[in-house]
């Protein structure tokens, strides 16, 4: 469908729309008004790069369309592009991503603030075309930042936050906005359009990494080889990753300030980092991801009417993991059911479940915790699955072994 | 307690399902509510089955989910349902809206509809367009039927779409027929007779 819009009479609002996810993240990036946007059309990310397609041949956003023969070189151009000073655009997902991953794995690395779409699908084999995360935590460990979409105005809204973080000097770090293939990118519900002057207000002018820039009159080799066991080399090694890491840290602060900020100014206030839903007085909690969570809080509604004591807990920045968040929230509970759209082939549990016992250490204290495994592959994950993960997390007890995880569809 | 309405789409793919849908979304919260439109997922080819949900209501909706169990079916193509089962967990005291030329006597409704709103959406279609193509008429069909919007709010959503294959015209048009042509039985507790409409 095509953005139908109607104008609004609120000063930082410019309109609203009727729209997929996929056509959210697309009007967040004309908000941002990137200089160059390349692109590799690849299900279910198609329609979002369609829909800047569009707007860049009608005019409504002034950037640089590379329509390049596939994901390497798109990140390949758009390293290119964010060198020689320019704000950057794509979007991708599943072997998408597994295509990109050669350029993908340096872009932290080069520090470069780009932003990129990952419109989240599960990875092959078996051969599917549907959503699930594994695609999301393939990557996890490759330096990219990460926030994981709830809702269609949450994608909008994140997008252009991430240049905002992305370009912050004390990150200076690429960010993956990711929302949920199919229920999220081809969801369709109402939002609310930021003002496109305010937007760029915020936003500020492009602040790329100065640094590595390309300039003629000073001529430097960017990324030269570096490493080994001798000279400067171990020194200088260390100095890079351990900015990068020291980036990655900087970044829960930045993200924070920055939907702090877009509150104030917009008067949206997303979770920066974890959400808390209904959990100061709960006696266990349900730790969600992505889009999921919607339903989850439903089966959480239904649960507390029914006298249960559950709470939940959404993840939204996944990279950098937030520790200290994620540890405080787990302090107020005694069980927890980590519910994830992907698994750990190392830990025969769900990837979320296994950052979740990272967290728990720092509690201090055992606390019983399963792992679910749901909505692989574009599955559904309803209130009905929520409800009986809620069931099963409240008969917890410790027992100091691991579980085998529960797979929520297993039986659909 | 707000209300929540729950209604799935049954189509063939090219028909335009899952645009419906997104029309139908446009014109619920054109009138104030809060709706959420959810197309099925697969790789769709023309002429298999699809489906499309929604879900609205007074209040805010969180649940991105597929509908399981509707208010409301409509079936915007005639043959579909010998392909799957197009009242699977429907709500007791449902409606139906349904393409079909087929007289209310002739159809096997199961026994828990209340409402069935039947519109000749092809034979307008071919009339409109040329070729069998229902959403438009049976968006209005669904207006009529339910009663729980105004062809006018309908007619507003589908001026706002940009079309690929037809012009606004003709899809309002259509949409008018639709709403004009549907006849709507009540059928609780009356074994499918008496017609109101």
């Amino acid at each position: 469908m095509s953005v139908a819009e109607t104008e609004s009479r609120s000063s930082n609002t410019a309109r609203s729309a009727v729209c997929e996810g996929n056509e959210a993240a697309a009007i967040g990036v004309a908000l941002a008004r990137p200089d160059v946007v390349a692109v590799y059309p690849i299900t279910p990310q198609s329609s979002l790069v369609e829909h800047l397609s569009q707007m860049i041949a009608d005019g409504r956003l002034d950037a640089d369309l590379l329509n390049v023969e596939g994901e390497h070189s798109v990140l390949c151009g758009l390293q290119g592009a964010a060198l020689a000073g320019g704000r950057t655009f794509t979007a991708t997902c599943g072997p998408g991503i597994a295509f990109m991953f050669e350029p993908y794995v340096r872009t932290p690395g080069l520090r470069l603030p780009m932003v990129a779409s990952l419109v989240t699908r599960d990875m092959l084999t078996p051969q599917c075309v549907w959503g699930g995360q594994q695609d999301a935590m393939v990557v996890r460990e490759a330096g990219w930042i990460q926030m994981h979409c709830e809702t269609v105005q949450e994608i909008l809204d994140t997008t252009v936050m991430a240049y905002k973080i992305a370009e912050h000097r004390d990150v200076m770090l690429p960010v993956n906005v990711c929302h949920d293939g199919n229920y999220l990118s081809f969801g369709v519900t109402r939002v609310e359009i930021p003002d496109a002057r305010a937007a760029e207000e915020f936003l500020g002018p492009a602040s790329i990494n100065w640094h590595v820039a390309l300039d003629p009159a000073r001529p430097m080799g960017v990324d030269p080889l570096t490493g080994g066991s001798g000279g400067v080399g171990p020194k200088t090694f260390v100095r890079y990753r351990k900015g990068q890491c020291r980036g990655m840290q900087n970044a829960l602060r930045v993200i924070r300030e920055t939907h702090a900020a877009w509150g104030e100014r917009f008067g949206r206030y997303h979770a920066p980092l974890i959400e808390e839903y209904r959990l100061d007085d709960a006696k266990y909690a349900l730790i969600t991801i992505g889009s999921m969570s919607g339903a989850a809080k439903d089966a959480v509604d239904t649960a507390r009417a029914a006298g249960e004591a559950v709470g939940l807990v959404r993840v939204k920045t996944f990279r950098p993991f937030p520790v200290e968040a994620m540890t405080a929230a787990l302090a107020k509970v005694e069980r927890v059911g980590v519910i994830d759209r992907s698994v750990s082939f190392g830990w025969n549990a769900g990837p979320v479940y296994q950052e979740t016992l990272g967290a728990l250490y720092h509690t201090g204290r055992p606390v019983p915790a399963i792992s679910f495994i749901g909505g692989l592959a574009g599955a559904d994950l309803t209130a009905e699955h929520f409800a009986r993960a809620i069931a099963i997390t409240r008969e917890l007890a410790w027992d100091g072994r691991p579980r085998e995880p529960i797979w929520l569809n297993e039986n659909d | 307690m707000p209300e929540l309405h729950e209604v799935r789409i049954h189509g063939r793919g090219g028909q335009g399902a899952v645009l419906a849908c997104s029309i139908l979304a446009q014109a619920l919260i054109d009138d104030g509510m809060h709706a959420v439109a959810i197309p099925s997922f697969g790789f769709e080819r023309r002429g298999a089955p699809v489906a499309a949900f929604l879900r609205f209501s007074d209040a805010p909706i969180r649940a991105m989910t597929n509908v399981y169990h509707p208010d409301c079916v409509v079936c915007i193509d005639p043959t579909v349902a010998r392909a799957v089962d197009i009242y699977a967990g429907m709500k007791p005291g449902g409606t139906v809206v349904l393409t079909t030329k087929t007289s209310l006597n002739e159809l096997a409704l199961p026994a828990h509809v209340a409402r069935a709103g039947l519109c000749d959406a092809v034979g307008i279609a071919l009339a409109i367009y040329r070729r069998p193509v229902t959403n438009a008429i049976m968006l209005g069909a669904f207006a009529r039927a339910s009663g729980l919007l105004s062809l006018a709010s309908l007619e507003q959503a589908l001026r706002r779409m940009e079309y690929r294959d037809a012009g606004v015209a003709e899809n309002l048009a259509a949409a008018a027929r639709g709403y004009d042509e549907t006849r709507v039985y009540e059928l609780k507790g009356t074994a499918h007779a008496a017609a109101v409409a």
